[in-house]
């Protein structure tokens, strides 16, 4: 079992999501930055969809009352074991009484911590992933107790050599595919949508990320149609809002690009004041 | 009758289908219909089909992208003469009290559109609605076939907390809040039915191509039937229609 001592800024339960529930409007959920906590998954010796602990900009405190091991991978949040500094991207061996704690942001802004086994939260609509109205509780609470299995045996060092890519965490680039909309676009609207840095705006959840920069905009609202992760949607007024994990499953602004499935979980570490670039993939 | 659709990849793993742009319930039975085919055929890697007034999109698994020929697939599928099985729609009669206790709305609209409370509710409540499709929130039913004279504009100011069951009309559509939400549209009427329930399979009783119509009843019946919802015993009254 793992008490939780300080909950953080934003801490969910998080697998690779829920799939299959569209069709009643449930949103797909599950890990903004896929890329990160599958690596700490794996460098763990779990299968990629184990519940994993999603941390935003600032960590929670944790108790943790059996022997396990945890790996943390994503953004750089100085995690400590006992107050002494512990390594990202590494498995650690835990033990009863032992507290988790994060520190100092380093980079990144999405963290994930991995125990073996993963997190034995409710399982609603075949999935962990936390989300209001699905699962009981949409964040982790103080004194909350999450269940996890007790192990003895010792992690897997086998996995421990894995190389982390850091231009995930570096690169401004995001690779996006045309929208089902983006013909409607005047050439020169399409050509500002790769010609200038666009910046993140303070509008940012696991819902949407808005941008700060404006597109002249003429296009009309279209009739509700489907959405997915990753969409870019063109409003009216001309907001550009990239749809993240927890997104409605419709809605009614042009899509005009669809971002690549990698450069979802680039986004995922981008916060208010990033800068991005959209590059177009044929 | 078969329409002329357009194929869209869409990201890396996902095809749309485009119908006409236009909101009409032959085209939702084409959609249905498709979606129904698609769904017993053998096309591997599917994750998912869902639906929306004038479209349609296949989600693929991961790792599965081969778009030229999956839209061949998909192209001959629709173009296939199958035996014209009708699907199951079910006609839904869902209890509404326009009471004033939730109906906060009412009073103003019928004072703007020069009507009475009661043609308001007579006009609402006499409309058989065809469910296009859920979205927007879970359970959130997209319905289509509201009454002109009651198409009112959304609240210049949406509310930060609608109640759960809340009967509303914004724009020129109708629906029903499944839980509580902010919302710019106008209340007129709750219902105590419970929309979406997650931990049911499937979670929602009503499907796309569905209809249904509201019933009026008083405080006391809502009351009622609120407490049987509440414990689980409650049975909506349903019917088989043609598909």
């Amino acid at each position: 079992m793992v008490k939780v001592l300080k909950a953080g800024l934003y801490t969910t339960i998080q697998d690779l999501g829920r799939y299959g529930y569209q069709e009643y409007g449930v949103p797909y959920s599950g890990v903004m930055d896929a890329y990160s906590a599958s690596m700490a998954n794996i460098l763990l010796g779990n299968n990629e969809n184990t519940a994993v602990m999603e941390i935003t900009m600032s960590g929670p405190t944790l108790e943790f009352n059996c022997h396990t091991s945890i790996c943390i991978s994503g953004a750089d949040l100085s995690p400590k074991l006992n107050k002494t500094p512990i390594k990202i991207n590494n498995p650690i061996p835990v033990k009863s009484g032992d507290i988790v704690s994060f520190g100092k942001h380093i980079s990144g802004f999405r963290c994930y911590l991995a125990v073996t086994g993963g997190f034995k939260t409710e399982k609603m609509m075949n999935s962990h992933s936390m989300y209001q109205g699905i699962t009981k509780q949409p964040l982790l609470f103080k004194n909350q107790e999450l269940i996890i299995d007790a192990t003895l045996k010792d992690f897997d060092k086998k996995h421990a050599a894995i190389k982390i890519n850091t231009s995930h965490f570096k690169t401004k680039e995001l690779e996006v595919f045309k929208g089902p909309e983006f013909d409607k676009l005047s050439k020169a609207q399409q050509d500002l949508l790769f010609s200038q840095h666009f910046t993140i705006a303070k509008e940012n959840n696991r819902m949407a990320y808005q941008l700060l920069e404006p597109l002249e905009n003429s296009l009309e609202a279209i009739i509700t149609s489907l959405v997915l992760p990753g969409t870019i949607q063109l409003t009216p007024s001309g907001k550009l809002i990239i749809l993240m994990r927890d997104c409605q499953t419709t809605g009614g602004y042009p899509r005009v690009l669809q971002l690549k499935g990698a450069s979802i979980n680039i986004l995922s570490q981008k916060f208010t004041g990033d800068s991005i670039r959209l590059t177009l993939k044929e | 009758m078969t329409y002329e659709l357009r194929y869209k990849p869409y990201g890396e793993r996902s095809i749309l289908i485009e119908w006409p742009a236009v909101i009409d319930k032959n085209i939702l039975s084409d959609i249905i219909r498709f979606k129904e085919k698609i769904q017993n055929s053998n096309i591997k890697h599917l994750v998912e089909i869902k639906n929306a007034y004038n479209s349609l999109l296949v989600v693929y698994d991961f790792y599965f992208v081969d778009f030229e020929n999956e839209i061949k697939t998909l192209q001959e599928l629709y173009n296939q003469i199958t035996p014209d099985t009708k699907s199951i729609l079910k006609q839904w009669k869902i209890p509404v009290c326009y009471d004033t206790l939730f109906a906060i709305d009412l009073e103003e609209m019928a004072f703007e559109k020069g009507l009475s409370k009661t043609s308001i509710i007579t006009l609402h409540s006499q409309t058989v609605y065809t469910v296009y499709f859920i979205g927007f929130l879970p359970g959130f039913m997209y319905l289509g076939g509201l009454n002109e004279k009651l198409y009112t504009p959304r609240k210049a100011t949406p509310r930060l907390k609608i109640e759960k069951g809340a009967v509303a009309i914004g724009g020129e559509q109708t629906g029903v809040y499944p839980s509580e939400s902010p919302g710019g549209w106008n209340i007129i009427g709750n219902s105590p039915i419970t929309f979406f329930n997650p931990k049911n399979d499937p979670p929602c009783f009503v499907n796309a191509g569905d209809t249904i119509v509201f019933e009026p009843i008083s405080l006391k019946k809502y009351k009622d039937i609120k407490t049987l919802v509440d414990a689980g015993v409650y049975q909506l009254e349903s019917e088989v229609v043609d598909g």
